[in-house]
């Protein structure tokens, strides 16, 4: 199952596991990480027990506003018991994760496929 | 140049910077480090030091040439001691949602001076 949504394409696995995938013009800034937080958050309300993927390939730029949103969907997911697994990190954003030691907080795969057998 | 106090108009600024740089020859690496520092600078600069005041502007002055870019970002604010903020990657301030702006300036940009009173900061970076 599958669904666009503006910024995000949404899909549920016959495992469970919720992938997004974030397309807002490879863009994470102050104007578009808030509706793009809106649609996280509301997801993990939906779930009882959340088992998310976030998956970043597309994304090219990100601003600080954008780990704020990440540290509190990190948080909600986590007060439910569920998981979260960011993926496809472009190292040049990866690096921003390193610089501010969030990688540690975070569970980073390289890819898709890898997040979400960690989860299974 | 001068622009408002609108999140919305950061991006488009960043943007014309990030033109100039790639012209006078930075590599991606710099010119990624140069946008991000710009924009948190910015961000900063509306939502911290005007308040989002549409009242107020924030002053762009922009100093690129092929050896180094210097971006001064003023507000209209009143200002702010630098040396107040937490440092976000100590244990107890990790999984703090905000605060990482600064930091971020510090590790892409060469140097980063605050202005007293604090409302005006000063981005520069080398060319290697």
């Amino acid at each position: 199952m599958a669904e666009r949504g503006g910024r995000l394409n949404v899909s549920v696995g016959s495992d469970g596991v919720t992938t997004v995938e974030l397309t807002d013009k490879k863009i994470l800034d102050e104007v578009s990480i808030s509706a793009i937080g809106e649609q996280l958050y509301a997801l993990v309300a939906q779930s009882a027990s959340p088992r998310v993927v976030l998956d970043f390939t597309a994304v090219g730029h990100m601003s600080s506003s954008a780990l704020g949103m990440l540290i509190t969907l990190h948080k909600r997911i986590r007060e439910k018991q569920g998981q979260l697994r960011l993926c496809g990190i472009q190292p040049g954003i990866y690096e921003i994760f390193t610089i501010t030691r969030l990688n540690e907080i975070f569970q980073i795969t390289p890819t898709r496929q890898e997040a979400i057998q960690s989860l299974t | 140049m001068v622009i408002p106090s609108e999140l919305q108009v950061v991006r488009q600024t960043a943007l014309e910077v990030l033109d100039v740089v790639k012209h006078c020859g930075y590599d991606e690496a710099s010119a990624f480090g140069i946008r991000l520092a710009l924009e948190e600078a910015l961000y900063n600069a509306i939502k911290h030091g005007n308040r989002m005041d549409p009242a107020k502007v924030v002053k762009v002055d922009v100093d690129i040439d092929r050896s180094r870019a210097v971006l001064t970002v003023t507000d209209q604010g009143e200002g702010f001691d630098p040396a107040t903020v937490p440092d976000p990657t100590t244990d107890e301030n990790l999984e703090r949602p905000c605060g990482r702006g600064i930091m971020l300036m510090r590790a892409y940009m060469d140097e980063v001076h605050f202005t007293p009173p604090g409302n005006q900061v000063r981005l520069v970076k080398q060319n290697r």
